[in-house]
């Protein structure tokens, strides 16, 4: 990928990022954050990972924004009051994130390996699905039940909780 | 009495319903091979074939104006169907008829009457209230016009449309 | 930069660049228009009406000639006619609309559809180009992908319109193609299972060595193994065509624009070149589902006997006549296989009445997707034992 696309859609993700927040239009908000995934899979794209890339666009962009959108229009949520800034809670966030960034900066510096440039895969066409597959149900096969289970956990008590009747 | 309309118990290929859209669009593919074929028939082709012929004398298209075998026009600029006229589609200007005329004693005439033909709904309510059975609604059908004033009948072009109408009444004729 | 220099970058973007517009303006295009004139038509034979027969092109305007051409069914101008009809209407917005997102709509109901087709192969080979805008290796998801983002186009025109019909029309367009994406999805699974791969050029070379995934006899021969896998493809198919239906809003399915009760639903506000774009952006997107169709279960480009364009395959003495005009051929069979998948779908509009919205959401949620997912099962259970 050229450093020029690079940078466009990293910039379209952080921008579109920063509008999710920015907005006071809930609707806007979330079709910014649908903007913001798509400029994350053309990331993806970047890496030839286009097997997150498609996921990430089928997945978010596609069913997960799609149901917050249905549901922000189904119950009409209204564009959110503008508040007085509260001068203690914003210095406080900004310390918060000031905080973390140096954070991550700290630990960067020390992580030997990520100054390291790898050389580009050999292969031109790797077949990520079939990776992914092979990734997913050998090497971390325990992990991916353990989730499977987790998510059926939750799916069963989403049902418990819808059938279950209001006194 | 009561009349409980069976549910019908459905078989389990309706139930699966994919048979029942075959059935459909075998039924369907039916009629658009007839039709292909020649065999369905269509009624008319309009601009080419026309209804004109067969159509019959109680046919209600445009509303147009009469004369008698006198050559004198019917209307005595009663204005009757004007205010009956539901879209207000009929404007008249009525005038005095002068004494010298043979017809002097029917004492008013139209000077001005324009309908407009884009208000007017084929009623039918000026023919059924004219008391001189002046209006009558003809054959024609197709009025169209490219302006909105080429769509305003006026008095020559209701009569043009209208032509002769005779032995209807007879008040007006002199004494013999 | 020197990836500007080099002529394989240069090949690859002439030739991408050669075949989006070749796919976008002779293909998509014409295609669409005339789906529309044949809807029109077709509907009208099988109502036993005559439909629109008369506009032909207007040669009458060139001097030199006295009649207008109107090719043998008549009425071939119409889809130029309708065009520019569309573009010479009042672009009329109402006032009451959401603006921006009022223009974004349409848009995004149209572009969706347009990209959905860079994935799929519509040929073989043609002067040793690959007939394929992206040929990516996940081109299937791809395709489900980009196809879940259009409705956000049709969504946003529901909201964004301020009134109710287009409302009720967006909001059941969402839960409608969420639904039955899922359903899609699952039913498409069977097929990847028995080719290997989710790249829509792989699956379609597996049909032209295998025989094709609804028709496995036309590599020749019937094994124990592809007779036995014939069922669950079948299922696959006829789920998956139906779900195609759903995620198209073809007529059994045409609950968010119904007509009959909505007016016309999320476009109802609409006019002009804006309601055009939402027009197209439905048609293309039966195309592309068609298209989709074609390459899983019918064997893409592929014809029996027919040699592929970098003269593989096929009939030995059919390989004396040059190579790329068997990639033609195959470009040919492709879209005439599309165009009778895109009559089926007008045939079925024109036989069905439209589903019930709780019958739509039963259907879905209750039968396909149960068989779609069963299905699985069943194809995986025959791949491990006829090994
Ligand atoms: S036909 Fe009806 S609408 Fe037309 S001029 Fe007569 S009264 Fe008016
Ligand atoms: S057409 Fe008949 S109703 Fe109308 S003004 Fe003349 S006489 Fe009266």
């Amino acid at each position: 990928m050229s450093p020029i696309l690079f940078y466009l859609f990293a910039a379209m993700t952080l921008v579109f990022a920063v509008a999710v927040v920015a907005n006071r239009n809930p609707v806007a908000s979330a079709l910014s954050l649908v903007v913001s995934f798509l400029g994350l899979a053309a990331l993806f794209v970047g890496l030839d990972a286009y097997f997150i890339a498609v996921i990430q666009v089928l997945v978010y962009a596609g069913a997960v924004m799609v149901l917050f959108l249905f549901i922000i229009m189904l119950l009409n949520i209204q564009a959110e009051e503008r508040r007085k800034i509260n001068v203690p809670a914003y210095a406080a966030g900004g310390l918060v994130t000031v905080a973390f960034i140096a954070q991550l900066w700290f630990v960067l510096q020390k992580f030997e390996l990520g100054k390291t440039a790898f050389a580009p895969l050999a292969e031109k066409h790797v077949d990520d699905v079939r990776n992914v597959g092979n990734t997913l149900f050998s090497t971390h096969n325990l992990p991916f039940q353990v989730i499977g289970v987790l998510i059926l956990v939750a799916t069963i008590g989403v049902v418990v909780l819808s059938k279950r009747e209001l006194k | 009495m009561a009349y409980v309309v069976p549910r019908p118990n459905l078989t389990w290929k309706e139930k699966i319903y994919l048979p029942s859209i075959v059935a459909g669009m075998a039924i369907t593919f039916k009629h658009l091979k007839r039709m292909i074929k020649g065999e369905t028939h269509v009624v008319m082709q309009y601009p080419e074939e026309k209804w004109d012929k067969s159509m019959p004398d109680h046919y209600r298209g445009a509303p147009t104006l009469v004369t008698d075998e006198h050559g004198r026009e019917r209307c005595v600029a009663c204005q009757l169907c004007e205010f009956i006229c539901p879209p207000r589609a009929i404007t008249i200007k009525p005038e005095e008829i002068p004494a010298d005329n043979k017809f002097a004693k029917v004492e008013k005439r139209p000077k001005e009457f324009e309908i407009d033909m884009i208000r007017c709904i084929y009623c039918g309510l000026c023919e059924e209230v004219c008391p001189e059975q002046a209006i009558f609604l003809r054959k024609d059908y197709a009025i169209t016009g490219i302006t909105r004033a080429e769509m305003v009948h006026d008095k020559a072009k209701l009569y043009e449309l209208g032509g002769v109408f005779t032995g209807l009444v007879n008040k007006w004729n002199p004494k013999k | 930069m020197d990836f500007l220099t080099s002529s394989d970058f240069w090949f690859l973007s002439l030739t991408s660049l050669a075949k989006t517009i070749f796919l976008i303006f002779l293909v998509v295009l014409p295609m669409v228009s005339y789906t529309v004139y044949a809807e029109r038509r077709v509907s009208a034979l099988i109502q036993d009406r005559v439909g629109p027969n008369r506009t032909g092109f207007p040669t009458s305007l060139i001097p030199g000639f006295t009649k207008d051409f109107s090719p043998f069914l008549g009425g071939l101008g119409q889809p130029v006619a309708d065009a520019v009809k569309f573009l010479l209407k009042e672009d009329f917005v109402p006032g009451h609309v959401n603006k921006l997102y009022f223009w974004l709509a349409p848009c995004l109901a149209m572009m969706p559809a347009i990209v959905t087709l860079a994935a799929i192969p519509f040929g073989s080979e043609f002067l040793g180009v690959k007939m394929v805008v992206a040929d990516i290796n996940v081109g299937l998801l791809f395709m489900f992908a980009i196809s879940s983002v259009s409705v956000y186009g049709i969504v946003l025109a529901g909201w964004s319109s301020n009134s109710k019909y287009p409302f009720l029309g967006g909001i059941r367009s969402t839960s409608q193609m969420i639904s039955y994406e899922l359903c899609m999805g699952l039913s498409a699974v069977p097929v990847l299972l028995v080719c290997g791969s989710t790249g829509l050029s792989s699956i379609v070379n597996y049909q032209v060595r295998e025989g094709w995934l609804l028709a496995p006899f036309t590599n020749g021969g019937l094994s124990f193994r592809e007779i036995a896998l014939w069922v669950p493809i079948i299922i696959a198919f006829i789920t998956f065509t139906i779900s195609m239906f759903a995620e198209t809003n073809r007529l059994p399915f045409d609950l968010p624009e119904s007509e009959t009760e909505l007016v016309a639903g999320y476009h109802t506000e609409y006019s002009s070149m804006k309601f055009a774009l939402f027009f197209l952006g439905e048609y293309t997107a039966m195309i592309a589902g068609s298209a989709l169709i074609v390459v899983l279960f019918l064997g893409g480009w592929h014809l029996p006997f027919i040699p592929d364009g970098a003269g593989q395959g096929g009939l030995n003495f059919l390989h004396a006549i040059p190579s790329w005009i068997w990639g033609l051929v195959n470009i040919t069979a492709f879209f005439a296989k599309v165009a009778v998948l895109l009559l089926v779908f007008i045939w079925i509009r024109w036989t069905l009445p439209r589903f019930r919205y709780d019958q739509l959401m039963k259907l879905g949620w209750l039968y396909l997707f149960e068989i779609a997912l069963v299905n699985i099962f069943l194809t995986a259970g025959i791949l491990a034992f006829t090994k």
